[in-house]
């Protein structure tokens, strides 16, 4: 080595030693952090970016604010839940519907603050929503389900008042300004960063977050952990308790749970349902359960493809699905049965059991009567995303169809192409899942039963008599008529039988014995806001 | 040939554990041969109400979460594992033995053309390579086979190039020449059967590793289709029930898989003691 | 020595652009779709052919191919599509942990493998010789994955001696100021004692599951190596002159065997980095096998060209090394060859 480069390293080793006095000073103590173990963490920290996913809305929920958002209740059990029929200001201070209800003035929280100390005023509103509606894809995409289309409904009127004019009265619009998307960023900083190619600065945004909300991303490295810190000075609500929350991915469920039981770590999301109803009964942490709203899983059946255009043997099918077992044995009850119901709709609760029910004789002179007695060959098809549960389906599924004469073989996609071979919508048997964040019956079959054939009407089915009713329901403000609506379009769909639901599966959460403010969302995601520690 | 035989003879009494490793290989070949008519359940048969059973005198290794005999399922998985490397050597061997007996005995553009494939493929990272073929082809056992059988194609071609080049000039080969074969005679009939013995050790040693191959594919999902038992799957899924007290869904599939490993690589010692000649002695 | 480095470095090239092609063509055939995938859960066939107009794989694969060429000169390995984030900073970030734990598992094998084979060697047939061969056999017999799991159950979740697998550092611990990326030595240069315990902690669990693998082969190595240096003239001639048995042994035979040793020490290197892909994905360790694993499960094309170029760069750079040091070794071998 020669001497000047070894000065040289010498140099850099010593200002090295000299940097921990300084790191150790912001070590922080256990009690005032909450330990997050998830499988998979955030990919972005847009939610207005291209491929954000779920996580991602669960970190953007923290880090941001929107104008209202929902109030809490207390469920039968005790758990916590948002409050879907309470909508309350935010980053709002109050809001107006006007007197013809055609818009709705907010007044802005006059303290409020970006993390960089920048005040909020309404140009950073209008240019925020402006965004969601222009970027396309996922975020326009909801704010249109309420309504929210083009930036020319929202409107400056003052620094701290802003306006929304609607397009036409819609039940959505004020809860589709309460869902994660309509978040409010720091203009200024992202115009700053904004290029002719990419007006929106949405290549900054991937990893940058500069806004309102209860916590400050501290430190984002993708696919090992993110840090939240608390935001001090935060106008949304009553200050979180917890200083920091550390989310650490650990793929694996069995790590995860030896982590919850060790005490290592202070919550659990991505619970396994079987760990979950272990514990549940008797284990050295605690579950919260909470059935997920506007959501079943369900086994579809392509309605284009043979045989399954027979809507016979689609009732046959629905007829020799192992519902008892597979709610047993893959999804360990944690759940609440989809079969089983009524012939018809009786009620307007949401999600109901269907008429279905595991009876195999009924289900072997279906296909006799559909031309099929010797049965016929087909595929199961199932995502390997979520194959602790979708896997041990399938195999009773495949066993129960041997028995009325069906061969199946079973197909295991990768997460990653489970949604393509979705929208290929030439899988004839299928295990899914779909739900909807806003909870309306009319919101769950527009995209999973409806004619405009999104990507979660996996079945390729169509039925204009169906559509219809679920069209109308849409805009239909009299609660009596839309329940006539409703038990229509969901009394079509039990006769035709796209799709034999199987259960409505509970969202489980774990979490040390000293965690409790847990909140249940319709996003599904875990608020930092409200948890407690100690 | 009495003399290989004694020297086998010779070579078992001097290694009891080469003689251990043929006494497993017997117990392997005959549950792969006889497995499917042995096993006391059926080994999809699926019940659940005796899910998760710890191992007792009906179950041996217990039963999994969906009620199956573990016992059974480790059985009958014997003959597609072994069947998936068997049939991943093969390949290799087939391909590699060929190819790298054409690079060394004709050298120049075949020997420049197979080295340049051979040095592509080491340089990924195997298990990637396989990993990837698996995934854009699909998760079928024909490609798991290819897949295993590609990846180990370059040991076989380098062996067979170097023991190739060794003998393109000895002297029996210079007589068939000189009575008239044709080259591509030659190297089928004179030089591919003079360097089979030194393929064979290649052979047990790279089955043990086309197993794990196949096995760690397996456990990242890239497997073959359920409800068919295969032994890397069957730890893969076991997986998540061992902090849950469930041990022997992984375990025993887990031991399987290590036997039939450790079986064929203490067999690819042995063999390589049995033809190695400075042992013959 | 330059001139021959140089010579080599141009030999690999057309090696490199085979694994180029090869990783290009296969992700290409992967069966998932990005754009759908990225769409997200409310897209439309018009919204993801959007998407894919972004992503620019509506583009022909030759085209996409010439374009990956014109980024990958300029040194960009494109995003991932993910994680959102860079490449070439996911590689460089996630390299230093993969080769921590390969380098880690190499060290230790080698303390165990090399003195046993040299221990079997002297001692032909006996006891410990088939002892040794038996263990290293069972544990390169073992599935990485399997050994990973089965650790992580005693000495974690039953006994509580090692800490939780969640990656390289303690939850609360920080990663030490950054010089090399390998947590244990930057921990030592910053002097900061707690983290170096806690990442040498975590490191003790897959070192160990991926050191069990490599056992058989070196041990293995270094024995055959050794027998045929001891059955040597030279070595004769030494004892016949008297010299302490030891001394021959390790002295005079144990350099001669090293040869071998070291070209099955690269070999091993390489199918380790390979090995760890499994163990990563095990113990939650942030490395860039598991990062190849997430992005082949995603279909995410621009991870795994790099990843798979890297681990290409990184094996001809390894196959140097081994070269050069043969040089060094043994004199006799020439640098032409």
């Amino acid at each position: 080595m020669k001497r000047r480069n070894f000065l040289k390293t010498t140099a850099a080793a010593s200002a090295a030693i000299a940097a921990p006095a300084i790191r150790s000073a912001d070590a922080q103590s256990r009690a005032e952090t909450i330990l997050v173990v998830v499988e998979s963490g955030p990919n972005s920290m847009d939610i207005h970016g291209v491929g954000t996913t779920f996580r991602s809305y669960g970190a953007c929920w923290n880090l941001n604010d929107r104008l209202l958002t929902f109030g809490r209740k207390t469920l039968s059990d005790g758990t916590l839940s948002y409050d879907y029929s309470k909508i309350e200001p935010e980053l709002a201070e109050d809001y107006n519907v006007a007197a013809d209800g055609m818009s709705v003035t907010f007044k802005l929280k006059k303290k409020a603050k970006f993390h960089d100390g920048t005040p909020v005023t309404a140009k950073d509103v209008k240019w925020s929503l402006d965004r969601a509606v222009s970027v396309g894809g996922f975020p326009t995409f909801q704010l249109k389900a309420g309504s929210l289309e083009k930036p020319e409904q929202f409107v400056v009127v003052d620094d701290h008042t802003f306006r929304v004019d609607f397009l036409r009265k819609d039940k959505l619009t004020l809860p589709d300004l309460a869902v994660p998307v309509p978040v409010i960023l720091h203009s200024e900083l992202y115009k700053k960063h904004a290029t002719a190619s990419d007006p929106w600065a949405m290549e900054w945004a991937k990893s940058n977050v500069v806004t309102t909300g209860a916590y400050r991303l501290e430190k984002w490295t993708p696919g090992q952990e993110t840090i939240f810190a608390r935001n001090d000075d935060w106008v949304g609500g009553p200050l979180p308790q917890a200083k920091r929350i550390i989310m650490r991915e650990v793929p694996g469920a069995g790590n995860r749970r030896a982590l919850m039981e060790r005490g290592d770590a202070d919550v659990s999301l991505d619970m396994p349902p079987k760990d979950a109803a272990e514990i549940k009964a008797g284990g050295k942490y605690k579950i919260v359960g909470v059935p997920v709203e506007n959501f079943f899983r369900y086994v579809g059946m392509v309605v284009t493809m043979k045989p399954f255009d027979n809507p016979k043997v689609r009732l046959a099918v629905a007829h020799a699905v192992p519902y008892e077992q597979m709610f047993e044995a893959a999804v360990y009850k944690r759940g609440n049965p989809m079969w089983g119901g009524a012939g018809k709709p009786t009620t307007t609760d949401w999600p109901q059991p269907f008429p279905y029910k595991t009876d195999l004789a009924y289900a072997k002179k279906l296909l006799a009567e559909a031309g099929y007695a010797d049965g016929f060959e087909t595929t199961i098809s199932i995502d390997m995303g979520e194959a602790t549960v979708s896997e041990p389906e399938a195999v009773l599924l495949q066993q129960s169809l041997a028995q009325i004469g069906i061969k199946t073989t079973i197909e295991k996609i990768p997460g990653a192409n489970f949604r393509k071979a979705m929208l290929e919508k030439n899988r004839p048997l299928h295990l899914a899942s779909f739900g909807g964040w806003l909870n309306f019956p009319d919101y769950f079959y527009f995209w999973s039963y409806h004619g405009q054939n999104a990507v979660f009407n996996t079945m390729n089915y169509k039925n204009p008599a169906l559509d219809k009713l679920v069209d109308e329901a849409r805009f239909e403000a009299d609660p009596a008529k839309y329940a006539e609506l409703m038990k229509g379009f969901v009394g079509i769909s039990m006769d035709d039988v796209p799709r034999a639901p199987l259960y409505q599966l509970y969202l489980d959460v774990g979490m040390q014995k000293n965690i409790s403010g847990y909140t249940y969302w319709f996003h599904r995601q875990l608020d930092f806001r409200q948890l407690v520690k100690g | 040939m009495i003399a290989l035989l004694r020297h086998m003879r010779y070579v078992l009494s001097e290694n009891p554990v080469t003689l251990l490793a043929f006494a497993l290989f017997a117990v392997l070949v005959l549950a792969a041969v006889l497995g499917p008519s042995l096993t006391p359940h059926d080994p999809l048969a699926t019940d659940s109400t005796r899910a998760l059973q710890p191992p007792s005198a009906t179950y041996w290794f217990g039963t999994d979460q969906i009620g199956r005999d573990v016992f059974s399922r480790v059985l009958v998985a014997t003959r597609l594992d072994l069947a998936i490397a068997m049939a991943a050597v093969v390949i290799a061997f087939v391909f590699g033995a060929l190819g790298g007996a054409a690079a060394g005995y004709f050298g120049g553009w075949t020997e420049r053309v197979i080295s340049r494939l051979v040095d592509t493929v080491m340089a990924f990272p195997l298990f990637v390579l396989a990993m990837g073929i698996v995934a854009s082809m699909g998760n079928t056992v024909g490609n798991i086979v290819l897949a295993t059988g590609i990846i180990n194609f370059p040991i076989y071609a380098r062996v067979a190039r170097a023991e190739a080049n060794i003998r393109r000039n000895a002297g029996f080969i210079e007589a068939a020449r000189l009575s008239g074969n044709g080259e591509a005679r030659i190297l089928l009939m004179h030089i591919v059967p003079n360097i089979l013995p030194i393929m064979a050790v290649q052979m047990s040693l790279t089955m043990g590793y086309a197993i794990l191959n196949a096995a760690g594919l397996s456990f990242i999902g890239l497997g073959v289709r359920p409800p068919t038992p295969e032994w890397g799957i069957m730890v893969a899924e076991g997986a998540a029930f061992i902090v849950s007290g469930e041990w022997w869904v992984a375990l025993f599939p887990g031991l399987a898989l290590m036997l039939a490993v450790f079986c064929f690589n203490l067999l690819g010692d042995g063999f390589r003691d049995i033809l190695d000649p400075r042992k013959r002695t | 020595m330059l001139r021959f480095i140089l010579k080599r470095l141009a030999a690999a090239l057309p090696t490199v652009f085979g694994v180029l092609v090869v990783t290009f063509v296969m992700a290409r055939a992967l069966p998932g779709d990005p754009a759908a995938y990225f769409a997200g859960p409310a897209a439309t066939r018009e919204a993801i052919e959007q998407i894919r107009a972004k992503l620019g794989l509506d583009k022909s694969v030759p085209e996409q191919f010439g374009i990956y060429l014109r980024d990958l000169a300029q040194g960009e390995f494109g995003k991932s599509l993910s994680t959102g984030q860079s490449v070439g900073r996911e590689l460089v970030t996630r390299l230093p942990a993969s080769l921590e734990l390969v380098l880690g598992a190499l060290l230790l094998s080698m303390a165990i493998a090399i003195p046993l084979g040299v221990l079997a060697a002297t001692r032909p047939g006996s006891w410990i010789d088939h002892t040794a061969r038996v263990v290293t056999t069972a544990g390169v017999s073992l599935p990485a994955f399997f050994t990973g799991l089965v650790l992580i159950y005693v000495f974690y979740y039953l006994l509580g001696w090692a800490p939780a697998p969640m990656g390289r550092l303690d939850a609360f611990a920080s990663a030490p100021p950054g010089l090399t990326g390998f947590y244990v030595i930057d921990a030592l240069i910053a002097g900061e004692g707690e983290t170096f315990i806690s990442a040498v902690s975590q490191l003790i669990l897959p070192i160990v599951a991926l050191a069990i693998f490599t056992l058989a082969p070196l041990a293995r190595m270094t024995r055959a190596a050794m027998l045929e240096v001891l059955a040597s003239d030279f070595i004769r001639t030494a004892r016949a002159s008297g010299l302490p048995p030891s001394m021959v042994t390790y002295r005079y035979a144990f350099r001669n065997a090293l040869l071998p040793v070291i070209t099955t020490l690269g070999m091993v290197f390489s199918f380790l980095l390979g090995g760890a892909v499994l163990v990563e994905k095990v113990f939650a360790w942030p490395g860039i096998g598991a990062f190849a694993i997430e992005a082949l499960i995603a279909s995410d094309y621009a991870p795994i060209q790099g990843f798979v170029l890297t681990m290409a760069l990184l094996y001809v750079a390894l196959n140097l090394v081994i070269d050069v040091l043969y040089g060094v070794i043994d004199p006799r071998v020439g640098l032409e060859a």
